[in-house]
């Protein structure tokens, strides 16, 4: 009995230890970027790419002139609401003070400079995927916008999904770094591809996911619930979408469907990013999206 | 006698749907008459897209008129469409959210927004085809604009 007991805690505390060092968040090392050089205005391209503004700008912000990332923005969700920070380059309540490293972190491992876990509300899981070099142009151009002293908002986020330790399960479980489109590709496939599942993280809302948040890899793409409520993200696959090249090419670049419908509700803010890109970039975007594999 | 008797039939079939229309519920009335006003946009967005996208040849003169007619069409007053109890909530067609109902005023000033970028638009088409492209690109965000804060998402 006595051993069973002392087996019994020795168990537990062996279980203790392993989910705290499996969840601990790891940084980036500060060598990680030795020798990478930002470009501000290579950056502002993967700004446009990665679509920062449409979640990270206030709901009424001004449309012209350089970005004021001021966060603020609520993003309802079947595990709590979510609130866009602060990341403009203020020194206190923005991301001024922090280092490259920090944002490189952040952005892409999904770990504060604090060294906690964010929430995958902010699509790491997708930037994850992102070369080191466009990130560190991004974090460079981050730096040029004009800062705003709008203090961050806390997340409305209730048990069990507020213990953020968790998080460093569900990435080990969920976020990986292959292409979940693989086989051979044209080289505008690919860029489309990197465009897509890194920068532009069009999975994260068109690709349904588990009970625990986790993409389903093997209907990628094929539509979901949206998040904040009534209706659907649609299915982009060959399997429901029809559109040409040319039609998908033009949706990204003025918001109008093949039938002069317009984008609407999230994807209208979506398509006024996409348009800012490079017409080859949109055009990369179009072919990938073709090239999908037809999921229902 | 027989030949006015298929007068009258033919007449009866011609006006019945509009008389039966107007005894229809308003809110629906007023539904469908949004859906032809967005049917009427589209039938002049059609040669324009073509010629954004390449599919057909650019020709300033076209374009300058299907511009103008959208123009026109963005003109009039759109508050007889906002009938109370015709959004989404209250009826199974419609995708108008009830926030159009909260913020009239901005729901005009987006219609504006549209008669501004229509004009830009016309007279870009003078200016050859990649001033015209840019002011394409203006008037789907325009339309958008609307879509985006005023419509229901699509069901899919």
């Amino acid at each position: 009995m006595r051993l069973l007991a002392v087996s019994t805690s020795a168990a537990v505390a062996a279980g203790v230890v392993l989910w705290w060092g499996l969840t601990r968040p790891a940084p980036l090392a500060a060598e990680a970027l030795a020798g990478l050089e930002g470009d501000p205005a290579r950056g502002e391209n993967v700004f446009n790419a990665a679509g920062c503004a449409s979640c990270h700008t206030a709901e009424d912000a001004e449309e012209d002139g350089p970005p004021v990332l001021a966060g603020g923005r609520r993003f309802p969700s079947p595990f709590g609401t979510f609130v866009a920070p602060n990341i403009s380059p203020h020194q206190v309540v923005g991301v001024g003070g922090w280092s490259d490293v920090e944002l490189v972190s952040a952005i892409m491992l999904g770990v504060s400079p604090e060294g906690s876990h964010y929430f995958p509300a902010f699509p790491y899981a997708s930037y994850g995927k992102a070369e080191m070099q466009d990130v560190v142009d991004l974090v460079s151009y981050l730096r040029t916008l004009p800062e705003s002293d709008r203090p961050s908002e806390a997340h409305e986020v209730g048990f069990p999904f507020n213990i953020r330790r968790n998080l460093g399960l569900w990435k080990i479980l969920f976020v990986q770094n292959d292409w979940v489109i693989g086989g051979e590709l044209s080289a505008e496939e690919e860029r489309g591809r990197y465009l897509a599942e890194a920068l532009a993280h069009c999975g994260e809302c068109h690709t349904p996911r588990n009970a625990l948040g986790g993409f389903e890899r093997d209907r990628w793409m094929a539509g979901a619930p949206f998040p904040a409520g009534d209706g659907r993200v649609p299915n982009i696959t060959p399997a429901e979408l029809s559109w040409s090249h040319g039609d998908l090419v033009e949706y990204f670049t003025s918001g109008f469907t093949p039938d002069f419908d317009t984008a609407g509700g999230a994807m209208a803010e979506v398509v006024r990013t996409l348009a800012k890109l490079p017409e080859a970039d949109r055009a990369a975007i179009a072919s990938y999206v073709k090239a999908l594999p037809p999921a229902e | 006698m027989t030949r006015a008797f298929y007068l009258f039939l033919a007449a009866a079939a011609l006006t019945g749907p509009a008389l039966a229309q107007d005894t229809e519920d308003p809110a629906t009335v007023a539904h469908e008459m949004r859906e032809r006003q967005m049917q009427l946009f589209a039938y002049n967005l059609g040669p324009l897209g073509g010629m954004a996208r390449g599919d057909i040849a650019f020709d300033g003169e076209t374009a300058a008129l299907h511009a103008g007619n959208i123009a026109s069409l963005a003109s009039v007053d759109f508050s007889p469409y906002w009938v109370e109890g015709s959004s989404n909530e209250e009826l199974e067609d419609s995708r108008a959210l009830p926030a159009i109902w909260e913020n009239l005023e901005d729901v005009e000033q987006k219609r504006l927004n549209l008669v501004e970028a229509a004009q830009a638009l016309e007279a870009a088409a003078g200016e050859g085809p990649e001033a015209f492209g840019a002011a394409f690109r203006n008037v789907g965000q325009a339309c958008g604009g609307c879509h985006e804060d005023y419509r229901e998402p699509d069901e899919d």
